[in-house]
């Protein structure tokens, strides 16, 4: 099941009309760049980032208004967790493009977490969900850091009882899910449907891909061509969210054998993490699972040639060459897969 | 919960153990090949295998959901066999390429 979104319309751009001057772009870019690219070689590389145009929703869960709105509440609802302090949207914050601007999370008692918290933008399209992948749906996710005792610390049971006790969530469940009263698969429906509408909006890349050539400056233009051949950063941050949904190991210094842990004997897993998504990367500092990096330069050289060779290293990872200006272009490219999103408006809470 | 078997080796030694299951149902093939599975769905009967057989050339490594099947590091040319006892809808994953998915309907 589909939700139309009308700022999401697919745009076939780029036509006949514009190709003399996209052709001189191109041949601009491959100049500048370095790069033996073509106009053909150009576009068809556009093509591979057109944004869908709706929002895909699992047939288990389609979309309802109520459902989501229901789903909105529960998630910026501190009383999700066991000390009524702690909600979804304590880490997943729509300020820092729903993470929290920290290297690690932190949950129960104010206690770091292991990992980075992971943006909710985009989920809808997500595949597996935790860093690790340990969750195989948005609903089986958004009820794991309710119950964990590291992070929201609130048992289910208990949950339920608590939410049985305010009128107003008895009215909203009923309006989402009539006449099945409140449970954890209604929490868990009613949460992964709010997840699955916050989306990231156009970004100056999304109007460059549209035939807007104002749209991005010619050092992000350079960056696109640069992401795509030299640094090779699609071969995992691919298509329009830039992920594969795959597990690589990126050569950072951790204890964390991250997929490791949910598929056991298999040694290729051991410090494995999911492709996080690109957009919006600039609001999500610091970066990487473990959140040990604050820029994106650091990230760049990462790749470039900071990343420990050990035998469970992603194929993926390949040592590049770039200059300083390239290293520029990369990061400006990045830059501008960052949307003007419309502020988000918290729900008022029933009582 | 159903019982897998889980095979490595190549077509001979799959072909030899689906001969001593067969009498518990038929065999089908699936071929992966860029990071995907050649059908999205299939409807089987109760105590048929399904052989997934990698003409990729990355590794995969075959996951069914709600059973303990793990095919292990599957590499390119090899093939991995499980036997769906019961019935029931069963999501079918690569644990490394998660786009890589289809459902196996046993009836």
């Amino acid at each position: 099941m589909f939700q139309k979104l009308g700022f999401l319309q697919l745009v076939t751009a780029l036509g006949i009309a514009c190709l003399p001057q996209a052709a001189t772009a191109a041949e601009q870019l491959a100049a500048i760049s370095g790069t033996d690219i073509s106009h053909a070689e150009l576009q068809e590389l556009k093509a591979q980032y057109r944004r869908p145009g709706e929002i895909p929703f699992p047939e288990e869960n389609p979309f309802s208004e109520p459902k989501a709105e229901l789903g909105k509440m529960l998630f910026f609802d501190p009383r999700l967790s066991g000390s009524n302090l702690i909600s979804c949207a304590s880490c997943h914050n729509p300020s820092f493009a729903w993470e929290d601007s920290q290297p690690t999370g932190a949950g129960q008692g104010m206690k770091r977490l292991g990992r980075h918290t992971p943006t909710i933008l985009n989920l809808a399209w997500g595949e597996l969900f935790f860093w690790d992948g340990r969750a195989d749906s948005l609903e089986e996710q958004a009820l794991g850091p309710i119950q964990a005792g590291v992070e929201m610390a609130q048992p289910l049971d208990e949950l339920i009882e608590e939410l049985q006790g305010i009128p107003g969530y008895h009215d909203a469940f009923e309006a989402a899910f009539p006449g099945e009263g409140i449970s954890s698969d209604g929490i868990a429906m009613a949460i992964a449907t709010y997840e699955r509408t916050v989306v990231s909006a156009l970004a100056p890349f999304d109007h460059w891909i549209d035939g807007d050539e104002t749209a991005m400056s010619e050092s992000a233009k350079r960056g696109f061509v640069i992401y795509n051949t030299k640094a090779n950063c699609v071969a995992c941050h691919s298509g329009w969210n830039m992920t594969d949904d795959s597990f690589h190991d990126i050569g950072l210094e951790s204890e964390d054998i991250g997929r490791a842990g949910v598929i056991k004997g298999i040694p290729e897993y051991q410090h494995t993490f999911k492709t996080p998504g690109l957009r919006n990367i600039v609001e999500r500092a610091p970066y990487m699972h473990d959140g040990s990096m604050s820029t994106l330069r650091q990230v760049v050289d990462h790749y470039a040639d900071g990343f420990l060779q050990r035998p469970s290293l992603s194929d993926d990872i390949k040592p590049f060459n770039l200059t300083d200006d390239e290293k520029n272009d990369l990061v400006a490219f990045l830059e501008a897969l960052s949307s003007d999103d419309e502020p988000v408006t918290i729900p008022v809470l029933p009582n | 919960m159903s019982r897998g078997i889980r095979l490595t080796a190549l077509s001979c030694v799959v072909a030899f153990i689906a001969g001593a299951t067969a009498s518990a149902g038929t065999s089908h093939t699936v071929v992966q090949k860029d990071k995907a599975f050649a059908e999205k769905k299939m409807e089987i009967a109760a105590g048929d295998a399904v052989v997934f057989k990698n003409d990729d050339s990355v590794k995969h490594n075959i996951l069914v959901k709600n059973t303990d099947f793990n095919s292990g590091m599957q590499e390119p040319g090899q093939e991995a066999s499980y036997t769906f006892a019961e019935a029931g809808k069963f999501k079918v994953r690569c644990g490394i390429h998660p786009k890589m998915k289809m459902t196996v309907l046993v009836k």
